[in-house]
């Protein structure tokens, strides 16, 4: 399958994709995952491959690796070009050992979870070692100074003694970072990054993205970037390719694209990325509606220095996940909590439903105090309760079908004797939450996650609850279909009038819904006040590093928004 | 299983059509549909095999020749260690017993083994695995130590000491096979407990307990209308992986003596205990048969449990190869290899995956 090319226009592609079809063999029978995929990539570009779950675009980049299970056929040709444009080969027709031989010197892959990607009981310049040693006799001095330069370039502290760190002793960001610098150690033409800053909160993914495209400029690799972050895109892409339904629907350079975007499902998908300033109106707006008498009611939620330590091992003191917080939410209002991973939001939102014991400080819940929690006595307050949890695949049980999860409250505080006497109050949640009443027959995995979180809400609210909690009740969702969820959730909080304590780590999510903003780090409450107030003029610095991180769908947008990081960066 | 008839209800008002008949979603059926190639192979062997095993010793006293403790016949006594011939297809033991009509007897104290066995254990391993997963804390502790002892003592000698204090070491047909069964339930209680008590603390953390939780549901609630189903999904497998263990088991005991008289039923360990001398002078045909018994049916069971074991995971789950270009694309999203939680009907619900219906504009996970 060797074969060389001489014009320079072949040596420029490193990756060109031809009618690439993929059919995956399921339960179902045969599955079509990618059909008719034609893209190429050229050296020191970075294609981003866009698109929404199930549009094939992960299996398309295991394609370019060869890394399609057993039960995938792939047909078509991925043709893959050597660094030195001197030799290519059809990944698709490799066999088992060229296929080795190829990944790590002519491509290679950046994962999304860095965690997984690394293994714990190495280090982490063995690991790169045994990438350098896998590929060629290169002795263990050579391949160690190598290890060291690599982990430099890729912006790790003190390589030399770093190197013999285990990956536990690394942040997620640097994990990443040391993911980065296996992929890069063979020099590759090609790195195929899936999701690289999926699983990292939203500062760490802006330092990831620029080294990625330092990547690009310094080492000239070309980047196959997947990702369904639309901000992600408009950051490092320079061409883009959207995925829908297997299919390629529109390639275009991200200037071009993010400006006039052709295809309608490109133009819904954009339209549909939440951005910071979108909620600022209708805040304005219902807080203007509010009474002056309003402010003088008695808060759902109090929380007066709230602290909460998880216990820890023999010996050892426990994690003090929330320190000191106080905030306090007023009937039919929204309170936005925004923090990144392990600041504590998740949390407070259990504490408040009673999960969670309070270690100190005050919480007062519906008038009752948390801190001595007794489930006895908070049981008469839980119908006035709502919680929906964030990952729709798991907050319903899997026997039952919908409606009988929607009428498990009913039943538990004996509004119905049974699921079918609670049928028609069930059936009126459901369209309350916009799904037909055909769904309650349903099970829960014959439902998309869109659907099943809007039947979760429909369970949280079948009491009809003084205090919703929201626990990132769309992070596990698509953008057009977070974009249909939050809009319901407006709608039914308007109806409704639901006080709601609605977590996320999106800012832009937080934006659209809440009344005020919380915003929390490392388990401290640093900053709160209206959307306007903390994202309009933010006080706190971390508060603005989190907005300046936060990417914007606009490449020409996001080229400014850099420097105002780089900035903010160097002045702290 | 309980999952079946509790779904009956919902389904008959969900548009029949749609869903698979009752008869290919109960247990071994279903697998039995889902399966292909050499796993289906091993299956259908194995399902053979018990149901041969089955059915013998349901019809042991129309089926055997002979009783188990009968000496003589028509024509006066059988005589000891006569050779396979005659009135005697399979030859007389040392003690003068018709060797087939042992072996077949012999399945019918097995099949009862098993079943009180099983039994036993299931509902107090099940039930104590519930309790200490759900409630957690010291009772948990003490639990699991007390199981990790059983676990470290030699299964057999604890087996031995059971059937000593249970019935003085030999009895009549009820007391050895409760000895036996009992003796196997002590062994057998911890695995279906461990199991359980694994499965409990997992779907403990699932959100939907922990929002029925939030709701205020009742623990005895909680844990009977989500953890309960949920958590007994593998317990066809370590069923059928136990029934043979319990065989052998059973052979043991009867083996070294702890068994039952064969006065009192026929048994194949015990059989095989007293054709040990036989075996240098040249008669093969008192050891080989009951031991030719225990190794089909124990095989038997053994290939059904680690057929369902494959089947039930989708990573090892054998499918149809699909031609390079075949299938629609998905609506759905493309798990490779599906999904690893059971849906509902528990194993059965694995089958009714995709087609998903959906609305308008939004895009399906």
């Amino acid at each position: 399958m060797t074969e060389t090319h001489d014009s320079p226009a072949e040596q420029q592609t490193v990756l060109r994709i031809d009618d690439l079809g993929v059919s995956f063999s399921t339960d179902a029978g045969a599955v079509r995952a990618v059909d008719g995929v034609s893209l190429s990539v050229r050296r020191g570009e970075v294609l981003a491959i866009v698109g929404e779950s199930g549009s094939g675009k992960t299996v398309t980049a295991k394609t370019i690796l060869g890394l399609l299970p057993e039960t995938a056929m792939a047909q078509g040709a991925v043709i893959l070009s050597s660094r030195d444009g001197q030799s290519s080969n059809n990944v698709i027709a490799l066999s088992k050992q060229r296929l080795r031989q190829v990944r790590g010197t002519d491509v290679s892959m950046v994962f999304q979870e860095p965690g997984t990607a690394l293994n714990p009981v190495y280090t982490v310049g063995w690991q790169i070692m045994e990438g350098i040693r896998a590929h060629g006799t290169v002795n263990r001095a050579d391949a160690r100074a190598k290890a060291i330069e690599i982990l430099g370039r890729v912006g790790i502290p003190d390589p030399e003694v770093r190197i013999n760190y285990y990956p536990h002793q690394f942040s997620g960001g640097q994990k990443q970072r040391v993911v980065i610098a296996m992929a890069l150690v063979l020099e590759p033409g090609l790195i195929v990054a899936d999701e690289p800053t999926t699983a990292l909160d939203v500062t760490v993914q802006a330092e990831i993205l620029d080294l990625l495209r330092r990547c690009r400029d310094e080492f000239g690799t070309a980047i196959v970037l997947i990702t369904h972050n639309m901000g992600v895109v408009a950051d490092l892409a320079d061409r883009v390719a959207v995925m829908y339904q297997g299919k390629v629907v529109e390639e275009a350079d991200a200037s071009t694209l993010f400006n006039s975007p052709q295809n309608p499902y490109t133009q819904r998908l954009l339209a549909a990325v939440p951005y910071v300033g979108q909620g600022v109106v209708r805040a304005a707006a219902r807080a203007e509606a509010r009474t002056p008498e309003w402010s003088a009611q008695a808060p759902v939620v109090v929380a007066d220095k709230l602290r909460i330590q998880y216990p820890g091992r023999l010996g050892r003191p426990g994690f003090i996940a929330v320190d000191g917080v106080s905030f306090s939410i007023r009937p039919g209002e929204v309170l936005g909590l925004v923090g990144e991973s392990g600041s504590g939001k998740t949390t407070i939102g259990r504490a408040i439903a009673g999960l969670t014991r309070v270690t100190d400080g005050s919480l007062r819940v519906l008038g009752h105090e948390m801190n001595g929690f007794r489930e006895r006595k908070f049981k008469h307050l839980r119908s006035d309760i709502g919680f929906v949890f964030q990952d729709p695949a798991s907050s319903f049980n899997p026997l039952l079908t919908i409606a009988d999860c929607v009428a498990e409250p009913l039943i538990v505080h004996g509004r119905a004797s049974s699921p079918r006497a609670a049928r028609a109050r069930v059936d009126e949640l459901l369209e309350a939450v916009q799904l037909p009443r055909a769904f309650g027959d349903r099970f829960p995995h014959e439902l998309s996650g869109g659907q099943r979180q809007r039947a979760s809400l429909a369970r949280a609210l079948a009491l009809e609850p003084k205090l919703l909690i929201a626990d990132e009740p769309t992070s596990a969702l698509d953008v057009s279909v977070q974009a249909r969820v939050l809009e319901l959730f407006a709608d039914l909080q308007r109806e409704l009038g639901f006080a709601a304590l609605f977590i996320s780590h999106d800012l832009a999510v937080v934006d659209i819904l809440a009344d005020r903003i919380a915003v929390l780090y490392h388990g401290s409450l640093v900053e709160e006040g209206t959307g306007a107030q903390v994202l309009g003029a933010p006080q706190d610095p971390y508060t603005q590093r989190l907005l300046a991180s936060l990417p914007v769908p606009d490449p020409a947008a996001q080229a400014l928004r850099r420097e105002d990081l780089a900035k903010l960066r160097a002045a702290g | 299983m309980t999952r079946i008839d509790s779904l009956e209800p919902d389904v008959g008002t969900a548009g029949g059509a749609r869903k698979p008949s009752l008869l290919s979603r109960l247990p071994i059926v279903h697998q039995l549909r889902q399966s292909v190639g050499l796993q289906r192979g091993m299956l259908v062997a194995g399902l053979v095999i018990t149901a041969l095993f089955i059915l013998t010793a349901i019809f042991a006293p129309v089926i055997a020749p002979y009783g188990y403790s009968q000496l003589r016949g028509d024509d006066g006594v059988f005589g000891a260690q006569q050779a396979p011939g005659g009135s005697h297809l399979l030859g007389t033991t040392v003690g003068g017993y018709d060797v087939l009509s042992r072996v077949i007897w012999g399945s019918q104290t097995a099949l009862f083994v098993i079943v009180v066995a099983v039994l036993l254990s299931i509902f107090a391993g099940v039930f104590l695995g519930l309790v200490s997963g759900y409630f957690g804390g010291w009772l948990d502790r003490v639990l699991v130590v007390v199981c990790d002892a059983v676990y470290a003592f030699p299964s057999l000698l604890l087996a031995i000491v059971m059937s000593i204090v249970i019935s003085g070491g030999k009895s009549n047909l009820v007391g050895g096979v409760l000895a036996a069964a009992i003796s196997i339930t002590v062994v057998f209680i911890p695995q279906y407990f461990r199991v359980i008590r694994a499965e409990t603390v997992r779907i403990k953390a699932e959100a939907y307990v922990e929002s029925a939780r939030v709701l205020g549901a009742s623990n005895f609630r909680i844990m009977s209308r989500h953890v309960l189903r949920n958590a007994t999904r593998t317990l066809p497998l370590i069923f059928t992986l136990n029934s043979s263990e319990a065989i052998l088991t059973l052979a043991g005991l009867g083996f070294l003596g702890f068994g039952i008289e064969p006065t009192a039923a026929a048994e194949w360990g015990y059989d095989l205990n007293k054709s040990l001398s036989d075996v240098t002078s040249g008669i093969w045909w008192t050891s080989l048969f009951p031991g030719l018994a225990i190794v089909l049916v124990v095989m038997g069971i053994t290939l059904v449990g680690e057929s369902l074991n494959d089947l039930a995971d989708p990573r090892l789950r054998g499918r149809r190869a699909v031609g390079a270009s075949s299938g629609l694309v998905a609506e759905t999203s493309v798990v490779p290899g599906g999904t690893l939680d059971a849906g509902p009907g528990g194993l059965a619900g694995l089958e009714n995956l995709p087609t998903l219906p959906l609305d308008d504009s939004e895009a399906p996970r």
